[in-house]
């Protein structure tokens, strides 16, 4: 793999204050990364340059008449797709956004520019964030970094391999059921999904609401974190958002294993997962005994449930959300149609992919008359009870780890055309956003392809400063 | 079999445009009467990607307001749902309502009618926002959308099936109105379609409820009332005929003053429900509950009963109270009110309000918006009390006064510069009598032949050459003197 190591963001934003280095530099640096990659690749989606540019100059001058950009000054960073990011179309990989200039901009790209950070490009994606491989995104596959012909993940795997690339030192990405941990696991990098509400959806493309969470990508715990800082927060423009931890997320420390209280999730370790994995997560647990920790298993029943319950809300929501995209305002329209109903038809049937056409047909039936009761309602209370699950488990441990995917990543075309083989992949990933806590991937090693593997650590509500330092503590195990 | 026969059921479900500054979840301007199309929007309006509804609190307020004007109270736990249909004025593809647990769950509505009072149930109010407005030019290929009435709060307010002819229809529909209005809800502005009625009309012979059908969007009282009316002698002749009613949406034509099919009901439409993801359940408290009882006006019927008090007619009152609202500036509830306080004379007051005042108003003939109502009226009562004004020419003076920008400074002076006072000047006016008496030998005859209606004739005399300033009782006074 041919990939840049930055320095940590916290090292590369001092180095832009006291002007060893400039953003301008970093901005072309990273455009450059990101040209040679991209025909191996495909991580990224669009190029900001230009509104890059013009934001390191501003950031530079900035540094020049002794003003302080902000703590991520200068960095160059990576949005997926589905965040509207002014400068450039925003489509979410999917062609019925084709052409969509937003004239507006996501309040987690606000934050981060506010802090200093600049956009340098949009990240690949599954369409609509709809996947777990980014093979269905209308813009070609992205390729994983550790064997170009496996997938890196999904939906944020342009994301993921953009930062296992280096093309910039983090990258931001949405996690639905598992679609930022799972590419990170995928492609070695750290991906965090905090508490839900802790970083503001407005701005980014919905998929679904109630289970939506922005996080970073990065290559290590301390610069996710410190990413999580800057966008943590209660936002006017998104009423589900939460007040963020009043010591924040930056300079938090590797956390003392000795007396810490760990669960292994009994049924994410069945006979469905590899044994290369398997192996790894073991040993990740006989070294965190080995330090102190008390490690036991504990079961969560309804986890079992967790995947045919997240296939009913989710698939609601997108149907519901997806509903804007009608060709009427913005977006792939065909001005033939003879009437209202053809102009609707061509919109929505040639611009949507398979998969959103599968969701919204799935989410539209279960909110059915006759079926809400038994789809949508019943799923709900199996959400309730496996938020009541997870809550009785945090009585008994701090933490709960498992696999983050029951695979390494999988061959491009292994699993596209059976998606309940592509749902499977986020068997694992889906309970932490039913019940809305937070968790991240941290890679604890690598198969006997010397493909990444990652360790799922999970927290309770609002705990993701503990979550982060467990995740320090585990990364520096393995080193 | 005639109509007689059957019992008309009505129930009417009201969408009322609550008055915020700013949209239901958006903070788009909410008044768009005056506005170009598509200007009062904004990207939660247009419905772009990532917008997300963030509610107004201020609506909250309103609809508890509303709430208490209902005979209710606002629940203190309420949720959004979104209701899910595709038309190119509905941008996100789904409307934001209260579906499952509404704002205000139940309450009533109490009115007179024909002397009785009358009280209709309300099953429920929930909160929804307004879709925004298409047009289809005649003789075109294309429909035009403005989404400035997109987001706008309303308060459905469904009554329970209590009314049972058209004219209770439009008393309910009335009372409404002026409930909503005196809580301060909403503008009412009915002809920009602030408050929009659906009728529901059903007839049975039995105690088991017919096939209804419902007709949308009344605008105004008459049309609620004719409505009804037409819809039940329609259903009345298709039964006597043996014809089945359909359940069906209707349309209220003024020009034919008939109602006519829209669409059919038969196959519901599946509006697949679902709790508002992006939208955390509504929770207010007591504290606030009781803030807004505290910040609550009189009640219409609380103030029918206070005029009721002051000896004021049904009639008055419910004119008064009307144009309370209708001329807010001109507060003449409260001047009614401060008169009887002060022990003055209310039922003069209200006849002039209600003859000469609200009619100037309503006529756009009062310049009057200004002027300081209780100075004019009590220094006119003060006039007409010390005999120094007719009552004539009281009405005179108030009619010319109220087309005035600015009051005279002091109104007797005013009143004596136009000639409107009272002559009580018994030497300039027993000239005139003398004179009346001398040019009048037959009256004076017959007088004195004890035909006292004769005496009506001098006393006009008298007051035709006093050009009306004549006290008409002090000249009676002196002719009879003379005639002794």
């Amino acid at each position: 793999m041919d990939s840049f190591a930055w320095d940590s963001i916290n090292d590369i934003a001092a180095a832009v204050r006291n002007r060893s280095t400039s953003a301008t530099k970093l901005v072309e640096l990273s455009l450059n990364l990101i040209k040679d990659a991209q025909p191996k690749y495909n991580a990224i989606i669009l190029v900001l340059d230009e509104a890059a540019r013009a934001r390191a100059k501003q950031i530079d001058e900035l540094v020049e008449s002794n003003q302080d950009p902000g703590p991520l000054a200068g960095v160059p960073f990576i949005a997926k797709d589905n965040f509207l990011v002014l400068g450039g179309e925003t489509k979410a990989a999917s062609k019925i956004l084709e052409g969509f200039m937003p004239p507006y901009q996501a309040s987690a790209v606000n934050a981060l520019e506010a802090a200093g950070a600049i956009c340098v490009a949009k990240a690949n994606m599954d369409a609509f964030a709809h996947g777990a491989s980014t093979e269905n995104s209308d813009y070609g596959v992205t390729k994983n970094p550790y064997d170009t012909s496996r997938v890196p993940g999904g939906s944020s795997g342009g994301s993921a391999a953009a930062v296992a690339l280096g093309l910039a030192p983090f990258a931001i990405g949405t996690d639905t059921g598992g679609s930022i941990r799972q590419p990170a696991s995928f492609c070695g990098v750290v991906g965090l999904k905090p508490t839900y509400g802790l970083v503001s959806r407005s701005g980014v493309i919905a998929m679904g609401s109630s289970l939506d969470c922005i996080g970073p990508l990065a290559s290590s715990v301390s610069d996710a974190a410190l990413v999580l800082d800057v966008m943590a927060g209660k936002d006017k423009l998104d009423a589900t958002t939460i007040d963020k931890d009043e010591l924040g997320y930056k300079d938090i420390s590797a956390k003392p294993l000795k007396g810490v209280k760990i669960g292994v999730i009994d049924e994410y370790l069945s006979e469905h997962v590899d044994s290369d994995v398997t192996r790894a997560i073991n040993q990740t647990i006989d070294k965190l005994t080995q330090s102190g920790a008390e490690v036991k298993r504990i079961s969560l029943p309804s986890t079992k449930l967790a995947l045919a319950c997240y296939y009913i809300i989710c698939p609601a929501e997108v149907s519901s959300n997806l509903g804007r995209y009608d060709g009427q305002r913005y977006g792939f329209h065909e001005p033939d149609a003879k009437d209202l109903d053809e102009s609707y038809l061509n919109a929505r049937g040639k611009g949507f992919g398979k998969e959103a056409k599968r969701r919204i047909m799935i989410g539209t039936f279960v909110l059915s008359s006759g079926y809400y009761d038994a789809y949508y309602k019943k799923a709900m209370t199996v959400r309730t009870k496996l938020i009541n699950e997870f809550e009785s488990a945090y009585k008994e441990v701090d933490f709960l780890i498992g696999p983050v995917a029951p695979t390494t990543a999988f061959k491009i075309g292994e699993k596209s055309s059976d998606p309940l083989q592509m749902y499977l992949a986020d068997v694992m990933t889906v309970a932490a956003n039913l019940a809305g806590v937070p968790s991240i991937s941290v890679p604890v090693g690598a198969d006997s392809n010397n493909l990444p593997i990652g360790l799922q650590i999970m927290a309770g509500q609002r705990k993701d400063r503990d979550l982060l330092s467990l995740a320090m503590a585990i990364e520096e195990l393995g080193k | 079999m005639s109509s007689s026969d059957y019992t008309a059921t009505i129930g009417i479900e009201c969408h009322v445009q609550l008055k915020t500054n700013t949209k239901l979840f958006s903070g788009a301007g909410n008044d768009a009467r005056e506005a170009e199309p598509n200007t009062l929007v904004n990207h939660i309006d247009f419905g772009l990607p990532g917008a997300l509804p963030v509610l107004n609190k201020e609506a909250i307020a309103l609809a508890s307001k509303a709430a208490i004007a209902l005979n209710s109270r606002p629940e203190l736990f309420s949720t959004f749902d979104r209701k899910h249909y595709f038309y190119p004025d509905l941008p996100m593809g789904y409307q934001i309502t209260q579906f499952d647990q509404p704002i205000i769950s139940k309450g009533s509505v109490s009115f007179n009618l024909d002397g009785k009072t009358f009280k209709v149930g309300i099953t429920r109010a929930h909160l929804e926002s307004d879709a925004g407005k298409s047009t289809h030019p005649a003789n075109k290929d294309y429909s035009l959308v403005d989404l400035n009435r997109a987001g706008t709060p309303l308060l459905e307010i469904v009554s329970e099936p209590d009314m049972h002819t058209p004219a209770e229809a439009r008393a309910y529909a009335h009372e409404l109105y002026l409930l909503m209005r005196y809580a301060g809800v909403t503008d009412g502005d009915l002809y920009h379609g602030n408050m929009r009625f659906d009728v529901n009309v059903s007839l049975s012979k039995t105690d088991k409820l017919g096939v209804r059908s419902e007709t949308k969007n009344l605008n105004s009282f008459r049309s609620v009332e004719k409505a009804v009316a037409y819809e039940i002698k329609r259903q009345s002749e298709l039964l006597d005929q043996g014809r089945p009613i359909v359940q069906e949406t209707r349309g209220w034509n003024d020009a034919k003053q008939k109602t006519l099919s829209q669409r059919s009901k038969e196959n519901a439409d599946d509006y697949r429900y679902m709790p508002d993801p992006d939208l955390p359940p509504v929770i207010i408290d007591e504290s606030f509950i009781d803030s807004i009882v505290q910040s609550m006006p009189n009640s219409p019927d609380y103030l029918r009963g206070e005029l009721a008090k002051l000896g004021l007619t049904l009639t008055q009152s419910e004119v008064l109270i009307e144009a309370n609202l209708d001329f807010e500036f001109a507060k003449y509830i409260s001047l009614i009110l401060e008169f009887a306080k002060n022990g003055q004379d209310v039922k003069s007051l209200a006849n002039w309000l209600v003859n000469i005042d609200i009619p100037l108003m309503r006529e756009h003939e009062s310049k009057a918006s200004n002027i300081d109502r209780n100075k004019l009226y009590v220094d006119v009562l003060n006039l007409v009390k010390a005999n120094q004004l007719s009552s004539t020419n009281a009405k005179e003076i108030i009619n010319r006064c109220l087309k005035m920008s600015e009051l005279p400074l002091d109104i007797a002076e005013y009143a004596k510069a136009e000639n409107l006072l009272q002559q009580s000047d018994i030497v300039a006016l027993t000239d005139i009598v003398k004179d009346v008496i001398s040019s009048n030998p037959e009256a004076v005859k017959d007088i004195q032949a004890g035909e006292a209606k004769a005496i009506g004739f001098l006393i006009g005399q008298v007051m035709s050459k006093s050009k009306g300033q004549a006290n008409p009782g002090l000249a009676r006074q002196l002719i009879d003197e003379q005639l002794k």
